[in-house]
């Protein structure tokens, strides 16, 4: 089984955070909370695996 | 117009048990002839099992109420004798679209899997449904089937006894005193038999209201399911509509919590909130208007000693999924026949315990997902209606967003994993849809179809493999039912029941549920299943 990958993944790990940064540019607050939801569900379709899922849900919740 | 749910269809008549000097003891009363408290009637009464149906009323359901029913719940009324007619008057739909704001985001056909005599489910109201189960009780009792139902005879007070219980009914006439081996209690969501027992019924309050109206257009409507999530024509909350018989619709429009319900009936609130709904143009009538409240709760168990709860009385769920009367058909599908084996003495009591086992996990499956529906529906806080409409816009342009859409889903049978009567699985990695606990998947058999052949007694299915004709242990026969995956040209029989596998038994229940699965029959295994599916190998 796949674990959760939480060490660095992403290359150009600034690029992908200006892109982000980005998207919400000139957003109300609404409307920013609308585009990381539909950014959350998009992602998380992507990735599929409930098992890694349910890892991401509670790595996010910083309870470890 | 003069509708069904208008005329007595069992009117109050004096019966001979009035006059008697003691109280008449009758071997199963049902109380309430809803749908569940009829098709628990009839299911004992065409056994042969005598029973009396006291209802408080003498009148089909009034509007349309419980309107769709599935394909589990029809399969069981054909064994009940009366699925033919529901499925000949009911409306089959596919089509559904969902709207979303002012726009429609997507439509969907359900393109019900094949090899099944039975719909995914129609749409019929109440009043037709409980007709139909008063023509077949009139049916039986033409054929001298033990089976009486009493209008105008309300249950006022009931004790409970080791071995019986004893109820107060009182009718136009005055009241008077009955016994009964046993007590089935399906007098709804409010059961006044629960309460005057002071049972629990716990869970969770929804604070909503939803206006039903059901609706009669001149238009030609397609015949599709249309859920509206925060329309313009009702803003923050849903609408549904949906088709039934007799060119009349039936329209949900959720009203929030703090509403004067008086006020939102009256004709001249609905119209103009129909016609926004519909169009300006749209002509229509209103033929019944209703305001309900829902909650998910049940009771912590169903069977009290000699008096058992089912439908509505022991279960309650939000109405997204219809999932009420559907799975009430299934509680007591899943009651008579081990109530029958326990009356003959072929059964212990235990038997019987393993119904609340059972339905208890039906009706939990029910509650979650009806709940699942409500939270998505009627979103509780910010962050679920920003998800929420985060799904919904997606769905527009993206297909992977649909599935999370949940405007109900639609009721499927409970399987029955971990259920005490089952014998572990013996057909490695066979079909996960049959192994033991599951109710049967139908499959075609050239021009006849599988399950009409399984009926309402103990079968010992075997596809390919050999096996005694009958066998009988301890009093209860198992009959052989012999087919050939050659039988099925489709190759559904083999893909549903044999996977793999050249062969086949299954051990099936009286409700068409699996109690065991091999590849071959082996004789003591089988015994073993028999005595284990009829609560003589009840240990922890």
């Amino acid at each position: 089984m796949t674990d959760l990958i939480l060490t660095p993944n992403i290359n150009g790990a600034d690029d992908f955070y200006a892109e982000l940064l980005a998207a919400h540019e000139g957003l109300e607050k609404p409307e920013s909370d609308a585009l990381n939801a539909r950014l959350i569900l998009v992602l998380a379709n992507h990735i599929g695996d409930r098992a890694i899922l349910t890892q991401a849900i509670n790595a996010a919740t910083l309870k470890e | 117009m003069n509708k069904i749910f208008e005329v007595p269809l069992y009117a109050y008549e004096r019966s001979p048990d009035q006059d008697a000097p003691a109280p008449v003891r009758h071997k199963v009363i049902v109380v309430g002839a809803g749908p569940i408290g009829l098709a628990a009637a009839i299911d004992l009464a065409q056994q042969g099992v005598e029973v009396l149906v006291l209802d408080d009323n003498d009148k089909v359901s009034f509007g349309s109420r419980a309107v769709c029913y599935a394909k589990r719940p029809l399969e069981i009324l054909d064994r009940l004798g009366c699925g033919q007619p529901m499925v000949d008057k009911g409306v089959e739909w596919n089509i559904g679209k969902v709207f979303f704001d002012d726009r429609q985001v997507y439509d969907f056909n359900l393109l019900p899997e094949g090899g099944h005599q039975r719909p995914a489910f129609i749409n019929l109201q109440q009043y037709y449904f409980e007709e139909y189960l008063v023509n077949r009780v009139r049916e039986l009792q033409a054929e001298g089937a033990p089976i009486e139902i009493r209008g105008r005879n309300k249950v006022e007070a009931i004790g409970r006894h080791d071995d019986h219980a004893k109820v107060e009914v009182e009718t136009p006439e005055g009241s008077y005193t009955l016994e009964a081996d046993w007590l089935i209690a399906c007098d709804g969501a409010g059961s006044p038999i629960r309460r005057m027992l002071g049972l629990d019924f716990l869970g969770r309050v929804f604070e909503d209201n939803f206006l039903i109206a059901d609706v009669i257009m001149e238009a030609e409507f397609p015949t599709e399911r249309w859920f509206w999530f925060d329309p313009p024509f009702n803003r923050g909350q849903s609408a549904l509509l949906h088709k039934q018989p007799d060119g009349v619709w039936r329209i949900d429009l959720q009203l929030g919590w703090d509403i004067d319900k008086e006020s939102e009936k009256r004709p001249e609130n609905v119209i103009p909130r129909l016609k926004e709904m519909l169009g300006e143009d749209v002509k229509f009538e209103l033929e019944w208007v209703s305001i309900y409240t829902f909650q998910c709760r049940r009771m912590e168990k169903f069977r009290h000693g000699r008096v058992i709860f089912a439908g509505d009385a022991a279960h309650q769920v939000s109405p997204f999924g219809a999932r009420g009367a559907n799975s009430g058909l299934q509680d007591t599908d899943n009651l008579i026949w081990k109530l029958k084996l326990v009356m003959e003495g072929k059964a212990p009591e235990a038997l019987l315990d393993s119904y609340d086992y059972e339905r208890i996990q039906g009706a939990d499956e029910n509650i979650l997902n009806s709940t699942r529906s409500t939270d998505f529906i009627t979103p509780k806080s910010e962050i679920s209606r920003i998800l929420r409409d985060a799904v919904l816009d997606l769905s527009e342009q993206y297909a992977f967003a649909r599935p999370l859409v949940n405007s109900g889903r639609l009721s499927v049978p409970c399987t029955y994993d971990g259920s005490p009567l089952n014998s572990a699985d013996a057909l490695l990695d066979g079909p996960a849809r049959t192994r033991p606990g599951s109710p049967c998947p139908d499959a075609p058999l050239g021009d006849e179809f599988l399950l009409p052949k399984l009926g309402n007694k103990f079968i010992l299915l075997t596809i390919d493999a050999d096996a005694p004709d009958m066998i009988e242990e301890e009093g209860v026969e198992v009959t052989r039912l012999a087919l050939s995956v050659k039988d099925d040209p489709t190759w559904e029989l083999k893909r549903r029941y044999l996977g793999e596998h050249d062969s086949a038994v299954y051990l099936i229940r009286p409700d068409q549920h699996v109690a065991a699965r091999r590849p071959s029959y082996d004789d003591n295994q089988f015994r073993h299943a028999i005595r284990r599916a009829t609560g003589k190998e009840l240990h922890p």
